[in-house]
């Protein structure tokens, strides 16, 4: 070796020891902050814009800061909360009337009372207050406390499943009513009586909760738990890998492959499925020539092999769909599973008079059997279900041309072009079928995209609404379920399992039934307040 | 010196300004809707009364002027109104997080223009020796490199496969508390990765300023009379091949600052880029206007910043030019 390359070599060290030397000098970071058994890390991958109620956090139960007079058990059935018991409902089904527990009080010391449950509702009707889900207490004609333990809402109209929407969380008026409702203080810095205490919230990083020594249901094992705010799907599952999270919600081949691998480490680690009303449909626009012919719609429901897409595209975890309620739903109507069959597809497109033309595309009375079909850019399960839905309808001879675009493109052509839709809200059938199917609803806002427009739908809609009567119910869902066998307004594709990696070191882990939404509350820690360290 | 400076400063107000106006103006035209981008998933069940209740409330339906001219009055008067993306006075959302990215910028900055200036003094001494070799096809690929790959191969190199550095956050997740030791710790692997990304355009500049400084005649006069290798290389080949490097450092201000945008998300870095983004697609005004206003103030300083250097470094050129 020459001196010159020899001087040559000691530069290049010095250089590197330079660059990596940054790196070398600070000390190792250990396993994070996930080792102790009574604190746990989560990877969760959406952050609520705000944490008050007023404005819409926590609506559909489940907070962890807050509680709703009821709350939802695993298996979504209602149980009391701040209430004492389940409501009683008067006769005409227009009066609920709620006893308050007693004994509650909010983080900060301050008691909970009627009065605390009335403000709130009442700010979320207010309309200055900027709440985008006021429209689901549109039932509410007053709501009014009967002295300190008692409130009592009145309806407009008989609502049945007006009680699945008092799991909203309570706000306290002694802090929340003296602010402004839509930018004050209370909107990041929450105090509630639920069985965590918000510590810190560094936005776009993470939420610091800790036990609440006061709470009612008694102090939780896990004394401090944290969500750590990681939007990127590989971030999630490199920092779940690296010891970092103590859990995560991961797309499905992410799950896949932090399960199949078999280290030491990655032997501790468990996948829990959770089951959900999440499902992915296609809009058949009745407004536009081709989705609005009802042979069209019979023959593009049964043309798609929903089988093929749960296992191509979800890796198994996930179920075919035949409507917005999942086949293991006992709302769910027996026999109106439809099993993929071209065939017959084929043969009711020739006997409504879709003839193949020169290209393999049917052709009626000059129409060619072709419309376009929008998905969200940036989604890659949409992008995917789209793909595969063109391609089946393809195989019948019919063409759909699959489209991106953000729900500013979207929005204006809903009317007469199709789209990648997604939805699903587990608590009752009415919140999400009403919103998707009534005919007067068509075009307004999201809601009924397809313009679908059923009388016999319309009916049972009502009468599952307003009936408070259980069977009564069911027969109205089944109706509107059979109903769409017949004339679909959408095809529905897929209902989604929602997947999250845990480190196997507590007891007591299960998942709820999970809507379209991930809210914070969704995952294995929807009751984190009751986990308890694993013995050893 | 002071005048140019002035002229400058005088300069920025109109500049400012005009910014300002742009900020609305397109945000006026952009396609996104500040109303459902404020609802969220929740939008997409609203009714449309419910939808235009809520642009009422927001006000976003005013004209563009009256619109920008309130924002700009009680901007100047301190109020910087309120983030509708966040929820939360702007100033309090800029005051958390602007902290947080200039350390990041200013460590990564630092990284980039010593290693790059000391790798480019080595590399220029001897052109086409090992490490001028090495270093400078590395620096052709960095170039290429996004940042946010190198970011996850950082993290799958130190945190996973070393498990020496927190791959992510502020502090460790599971901490409430900010402290200084934790901040170094999660500090070092976004700062490098943003500082590395940078590394090559220093690097490259002073090694060729340096090469061709060592070809003039003044560097080969000084050679010939016996000036130590140190001095000359020092004193004179440095000196002037820092010149194209000080223009650089003020036009690299944008690029670290949209650099630092993927840093920030991959490193779940709680600064104000990853907020510039949400402000943008939300069509959030008040917080898309305050977030220019200040990434425009900083390309203004850096490119004031660079020019003072050159008229420092190289007494040729004038300060009035």
């Amino acid at each position: 070796m020459t001196a010159r390359t020899a001087r040559g070599a000691a530069a290049a060290t010095v250089a590197a020891v330079l660059i990596t030397g940054v790196a070398a000098c600070s000390q190792p970071a250990g396993s994070g902050g996930s080792g102790a058994a009574d604190s746990a890390v989560v990877g969760i991958a959406t952050e609520p814009e705000t944490l008050s109620p007023l404005l819409g956090y926590g609506k559909d139960g489940n907070s962890k800061i807050f509680d709703g007079l009821l709350a939802h058990d695993a298996g979504m059935k209602l149980k009391p909360a701040l209430a004492q018991a389940l409501p009683e409902v008067s006769a005409d089904g227009r009066t609920y009337t709620y006893r308050l527990r007693p004994g509650v009080k909010f983080s900060d010391g301050a008691p909970f009372s009627a009065k605390d449950v009335v403000f709130t509702y009442r700010t979320i009707l207010d309309p200055t207050t900027n709440n985008a889900s006021r429209t689901e207490l549109d039932a509410v004609e007053n709501v009014e406390a009967k002295g300190e333990d008692t409130v009592v809402f009145t309806l407009k109209y008989p609502y049945a499943p007006f009680a699945e929407r008092t799991v909203l969380p309570i706000a306290p008026e002694h802090i929340a009513g003296k602010q402004d409702v839509n930018s004050g203080e209370f909107t990041t810095k929450p105090v509630g009586t639920g069985p965590y205490v918000l510590t810190g919230w560094s936005k776009g990083e993470k939420l610091n909760f800790r036990a609440n020594p006061g709470y009612w249901g008694g102090e939780a094992a896990v004394k401090k738990f944290t969500m750590a705010v990681i939007k990127d799907d590989d971030v999630r599952a490199t920092r779940l890998r690296a010891g970092e999270l103590d859990a995560a919600i991961l797309p499905p081949n992410f799950a896949k492959a932090l399960s199949d691998q078999h280290s030491a480490k990655d032997k501790a680690r468990r996948t829990y499925a959770a089951k959900t009303f999440d499902y992915r449909n296609v809009t058949l626009p009745t407004h536009n020539e081709v989705t609005g012919d009802p042979a069209v719609r019979q023959a593009l429901d049964i043309a798609v092999d929903r089988t093929a897409m749960v296992e191509g595209l979800l890796e198994g975890a996930g179920k075919p769909a035949y409507g917005p309620v999942p086949t293991d739903s006992p709302w769910f109507t027996p026999g109106t599973e439809r099993a993929h069959d071209l065939e017959r597809a084929k043969r009711i497109l020739d006997d409504a008079g879709w003839k193949p033309g020169g290209d393999g595309i049917r052709v009626k009375d000059g129409v060619r059997a072709a419309f376009p079909l929008w998905y969200t850019s940036g989604d890659k399960i949409r992008q995917d279900h789209a793909l595969a839905f063109a391609s089946d309808a393809r195989k019948a001879g019919i063409e759909v041309r699959t489209e991106a675009g953000t729900w500013e493109v979207i929005e204006p052509r809903m009317k007469t072009e199709a789209v990648l839709a997604g939805g699903g809200s587990p608590a009752d059938p009415d919140f999400d079928q009403y919103l998707l199917l009534k005919s007067s609803l068509g075009g307004d806002g999201f809601n009924n995209m397809a313009w679908y427009d059923n009388q016999a739908v319309d009916r049972a809609l009502d009468e599952g609404r307003q009936s408070g009567d259980a069977t009564a119910r069911k027969a109205a869902y089944d109706t509107v379920q059979r109903e769409l066998v017949k004339n679909p307004g959408y095809v529905f594709l897929t209902h989604i399992d929602h997947l999250y990696v845990v480190n196997d070191k507590w007891d007591g882990l299960t998942t709820q039934v999970e809507p379209h939404d991930h809210g914070l509350g969704s995952g294995p820690w929807w009751n984190v307040e009751s986990w308890k360290p694993k013995q050893k | 010196m002071a005048r140019m400076a002035g002229r400058r400063l005088l300069f920025a107000g109109p500049v400012l300004l005009a910014v300002t106006f742009g900020v609305f103006a397109i945000a006026a035209l952009s396609p996104f809707d500040p109303v459902k981008a404020y609802a969220g998933t929740a939008g997409l069940t609203a009714s449309q009364a419910e939808l235009d209740q809520l642009r009422a409330n927001l006000g976003v339906d005013r004209a563009l002027v009256p619109r920008w001219w309130d924002w700009l009055t009680s901007a100047l008067t301190g109020d910087l109104g309120t983030s509708s993306v966040m929820r939360r006075p702007v100033a309090e959302v800029i005051g958390e997080r602007l902290g947080w990215s200039v350390l990041l910028a200013v460590c990564a900055f630092a990284v980039a223009v010593l290693a790059g200036t000391a790798l480019g003094v080595l590399a220029a001494r001897r052109r086409g020796g090992p490490l001028d070799r090495c270093a400078t096809s590395l620096a052709y690929t960095l170039e290429a490199a996004p940042a946010f790959w190198l970011a996850l191969l950082a993290i799958w190199l130190f945190s996973i496969r070393l498990g020496v550095l927190p791959s992510g956050g502020l502090t460790d997740a599971a901490s409430e508390v900010v402290t200084a030791g934790q901040v170094a710790t999660h500090l070092v692997l976004p700062a490098l990765v943003l500082g590395i990304s940078q590394l090559p355009w220093f690097y490259l500049y002073v090694r060729q300023g340096v090469a061709d400084a060592l070809d003039e005649d003044p560097v080969r006069g000084a050679r010939a009379r016996g000036l130590a290798e140190r001095k000359v290389l020092l004193g004179h080949a440095l000196r002037s091949g820092m010149l194209p490097m000080l223009t650089l450092i003020g036009s690299r201000v944008p690029e670290l600052i949209t650099g630092a945008l993927l840093v920030e998300t991959v490193f779940s870095w709680p600064g104000i880029a990853a907020a510039t983004v949400e402000a943008a697609t939300s069509v959030d005004f008040s917080l898309l206007a305050a977030l220019t206003v200040l990434a425009t103030a900083a390309v203004l300083a850096g490119n004031l910043l660079s020019d003072l250097l050159y008229g420092l470094a190289d007494p040729r050129v004038g300060f009035d030019g």
